[in-house]
C-alpha cells in the first residue's frame, strides 16, 4: 500500500481530492455559483484525457511499445457509451421511434442493426466500452508482436489502424451515424444530461476511474511482471533468453491499456455530449504522445498531470489566439524533448531533491 | 555419440554471405569447451543457432539427443535450461542491480504467475549468494546502469547463474576486465565445468589457458582444428589464420 501511493502520488490524489471536492461544491452548493457550469464539464473531460494518458504510459513508459493508435480505443470507448446513450434517447428523438435513432430513420433502417442490440442495457454498454478495445487491442497486438513488429513500424501500424477506422466510421454503411456521430443525447441511468449534478457526477466517475486506473497501473509496475516490461523496455533481446516469451508480456500491458483508454472514451461521451469519428484522427494519438512527454514518461502521475496541463492550456489558448495553437503544441513538444527528457515532473522532481540536499546542511550548523 | 549438444553440417549466410559452411560440433555433458577464431569467424552466430535466435539455412542441432533446437525461439531454448551471456554485456539498465538478478531467478514465466508473483524470503538468500560470487553485494541496490564495464559483466554473469541453466553459453566474457578479473572468471568457469555444461568464446589466450580445457578453432563458419591448447597452437593452419597475427 505505500507502495502504491508513493510520495509522488500521494501528492497527486491530494490535489484531485481537493479539486473533486471544491469543483461541485462550488459548481452546485454556494451561493452565485463560483465555479461555473462549463468548468464542471471541462474538469471531467481533463481527467478522461488523463486516464487516457495513464494507459498511453503503461504501455510507452513501461513496455516501450510507442503505440501511435491510442486514440482509436478511446474512441472505441466512446462509441460504445455513444450507443447506449442514443438507445437511451428512446422516443424523445426527432422521429420518435422507439427503438431506431435517428439517424437510422433518416437512412432509412429497417431495423436495427445486430451490433446495436443489448447497447440498451448500461451494464452491456459499461462491459462493451472495455471488452471492444481490449479485443482490438489483442487481435491487433497477437499479430504485430508474434511477427516482432517494433520500434518506428509498430508506431506507423498503429496510426494507420486509427486512421482505417476514422474512415470506416466516416460511412454512413457503417451504422455508427457517419461523419455526424452520435449526438443529442438526453441522459443516462435516467439523470439529465443537462442538469448540474449529473455534470458533477460524470466528473466525480471520472475521478475515480482515474484513480483506479493509476492504481492498477501502478500495482503491475511494482509487480514482477512490471520489472519484465521494464527488461523488455530497455534490453528485449536480454529479456528473451532469460526465457520470458516477450510477446506474451507485450499483449497483456496492450490489452490492459486499450481497456483503460475505453473507460476513458466511455466517460468522455457523455461530458462532451457527442463522439464522431475525428476521435480516431492520427492527430489526436499523436497529441496523447505529447501529453505523456511532456509530463514525464514512465511515472503515471506526470502523464496525468501532462494531459491535464495541456488540455488546459489548449482551451485557453484556442479560446484566444486559435491559428496559433498547433504551432504552441509543436513547439512545446520539441522544447520539452531538448531541454526536459524526463518531463516536467523530472523537472520538479530534481529542484526538489536540489533544495533537500540544501538544507541538512543549514541544519547541522549548530 | 552422447552429446548434450550436438550440430551437424549446420550452414547458414546472410544475404549471400556464408557466415556458417557446414559446422559441426559434439559437446557432452559437463564439459567445458573454449571456442576461439578470429573475427567473423561464427563464434556469435554458432550462439545465435543453437539459442533459437538465428534458424541455420541445413544442418542438425540436437540438444540432448531429442529435442530440435532449430525449432525453438530463445525463450524456449533459455527455458530448456541453455543460459546465455551475450558479447557486449547486457543488463536491464534501469533496474537495480537486485532486481537483474530477481528476473534471472528460475521462475514460472507465464505472464500471469509473474504478475502476482511474491519475493520470498528464499529469493532475497539466493540473490544474496549470488551477489557474493559475483561480489555485487555493496552494488545491490544501485540502478545496473551506474556500474563500471568489468561490473556488468560479472552482473551477467550472475544472471546467467540465477537462471540455473544446465549449459552455459559465455561470449567474451573477460573483455573490460581487469587481468585479476580475467583470471577469477577463468576459475569461476572451471569451477562451473562437471556440474553444467559450458562454451566459451574468447579472444584472450592467456584465459583460454588458464580454462585448460578442449579448444575448437572456427575459421570462416567451420571448425579448423581441435584440441588441447597445445596441440591447436602447433597446427600451422590456426597459427596462419588466427595465432600469427
Ligand atoms: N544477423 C546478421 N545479418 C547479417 N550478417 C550477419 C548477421 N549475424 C552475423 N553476420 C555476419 O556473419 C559473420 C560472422 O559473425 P559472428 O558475429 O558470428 O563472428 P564472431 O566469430 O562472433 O566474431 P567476433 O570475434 O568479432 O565476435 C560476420 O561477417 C557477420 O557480419
Ligand atoms: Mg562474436
Amino acid at each position: 500500500m505505500t507502495k502504491l501511493i508513493d510520495r509522488r502520488m500521494g501528492f497527486f490524489l491530494i490535489a484531485l481530492f481537493i479539486a473533486v471536492v471544491a469543483i461541485p461544491v462550488g459548481n452546485l452548493a454556494i451561493e452565485g455559483k463560483p465555479v461555473a457550469s462549463y468548468v464542471v464539464q471541462l474538469s471531467g473531460k481533463y481527467l478522461c484525457y488523463a486516464l487516457l494518458a495513464v494507459a498511453l504510459d503503461l504501455v510507452w513508459g513501461y513496455c516501450g511499445i510507442l503505440s501511435l493508435g491510442h486514440g482509436a480505443f478511446f474512441a472505441l470507448g466512446g462509441y460504445a457509451m455513444g450507443m447506449h446513450l442514443m438507445r437511451e434517447i428512446g422516443t424523445r428523438g426527432v422521429y420518435g421511434d422507439p427503438v431506431l435513432p435517428d439517424f437510422m430513420v433518416f437512412l432509412s433502417y429497417e431495423q436495427l442493426p445486430w451490433f446495436w442490440l443489448g447497447f440498451d442495457q448500461f451494464w452491456f454498454a459499461a462491459l462493451m466500452c472495455m471488452l471492444v478495445p481490449g479485443a482490438l487491442a489483442f487481435v491487433f497486438g497477437w499479430f504485430a508482436f508474434r511477427s516482432r513488429v517494433s520500434g518506428v513500424y509498430l508506431s506507423i501500424i498503429t496510426q494507420a489502424m486509427t486512421y482505417a477506422l476514422m474512415l470506416s466510421f466516416f460511412r454512413n454503411e457503417m451504422g455508427f451515424g457517419g461523419n455526424n456521430g452520435l449526438t443529442d443525447f438526453k441522459d443516462v441511468l435516467g439523470f439529465d444530461l443537462q442538469s448540474d449534478a449529473t455534470r458533477a457526477g460524470l466528473f466525480i466517475a471520472s475521478a475515480v476511474a482515474l484513480v483506479a486506473g493509476l492504481m492498477i497501473a501502478k500495482a503491475i509496475a511494482l509487480s514482477q511482471l512490471g520489472k519484465v516490461l521494464i527488461g523488455i523496455r530497455d534490453a528485449e533481446s536480454r529479456t528473451r533468453f532469460l526465457g520470458y516469451r516477450v510477446e506474451g508480456y507485450k499483449l497483456f500491458v496492450f490489452v490492459v491499456s486499450a481497456m483503460m483508454a475505453g473507460v476513458a472514451g466511455a466517460l468522455y461521451t457523455p461530458q462532451v455530449g457527442i463522439i464522431n469519428p475525428g476521435e480516431f484522427s492520427p492527430a489526436n494519438s499523436i497529441e496523447i504522445v505529447i501529453w505523456v512527454a511532456l509530463g514525464g514518461r514512465g511515472t503515471l502521475v506526470g502523464a496525468a498531470i501532462g494531459a491535464i496541463f495541456v488540455a488546459l492550456a489548449k482551451t485557453l489558448l484556442t479560446g484566444w489566439i486559435p491559428e496559433m495553437w498547433l504551432f504552441a503544441l509543436g513547439g512545446l513538444f520539441v522544447f520539452v524533448t531538448l531541454f526536459m527528457p524526463r518531463g516536467v515532473l523530472g523537472v520538479i522532481e530534481e529542484s526538489w531533491a536540489k533544495l533537500r540536499r540544501t538544507e541538512p546542511v543549514k541544519e547541522v550548523t549548530p | 555419440m552422447t552429446a548434450q549438444l550436438y550440430l551437424d553440417g549446420v550452414e547458414r549466410s546472410f544475404d549471400g554471405f556464408k557466415a556458417i559452411t557446414g559446422l559441426s560440433l559434439h559437446v557432452r555433458k559437463g564439459e567445458l569447451r573454449a571456442i576461439i577464431g578470429p573475427n567473423g569467424a561464427g563464434k556469435t552466430t554458432m550462439m545465435d543457432i543453437i539459442t533459437g535466435k538465428t534458424r541455420p539455412d541445413k544442418g542438425e542441432v540436437f540438444w540432448n539427443e531429442k529435442v530440435d533446437l532449430t525449432k525453438t525461439d530463445e525463450a524456449g531454448s533459455a527455458r530448456l535450461g541453455i543460459g546465455r551471456k551475450f558479447q557486449k554485456p547486457t543488463v536491464i539498465e534501469s533496474l537495480s542491480v537486485e532486481d537483474n538478478i530477481g528476473l534471472a531467478l528460475k521462475t514460472d514465466r507465464s505472464v500471469f504467475a509473474t504478475l502476482f508473483a511474491r519475493q520470498t524470503p528464499a529469493h532475497a538468500d539466493r540473490i544474496t549468494e549470488l551477489l557474493h560470487l559475483v561480489r555485487l553485494a555493496d552494488e545491490r541496490a544501485r540502478p545496473s546502469a551506474d556500474l563500471s564495464h568489468g561490473q556488468k559483466q560479472w552482473l551477467e554473469i550472475g544472471m546467467l547463474l540465477a537462471q540455473e541453466p544446465e549449459l552455459l553459453l559465455v561470449d567474451e566474457p573477460a573483455a573490460g576486465m581487469t587481468d585479476d578479473e580475467t583470471m577469477r572468471t577463468a576459475e569461476l568457469l572451471r569451477d562451473l565445468a562437471g556440474t553444467h555444461t559450458v562454451i566459451v568464446v574468447e579472444h584472450d589466450m592467456e584465459f583460454v589457458r588458464a580454462l585448460n580445457c578442449k579448444v575448437t578453432v572456427l575459421h570462416q563458419g567451420r571448425v579448423l582444428a581441435e584440441g588441447s591448447i597445445d596441440h591447436v597452437s602447433a597446427n600451422p593452419e590456426v597459427v596462419e589464420v588466427y595465432l600469427g597475427r
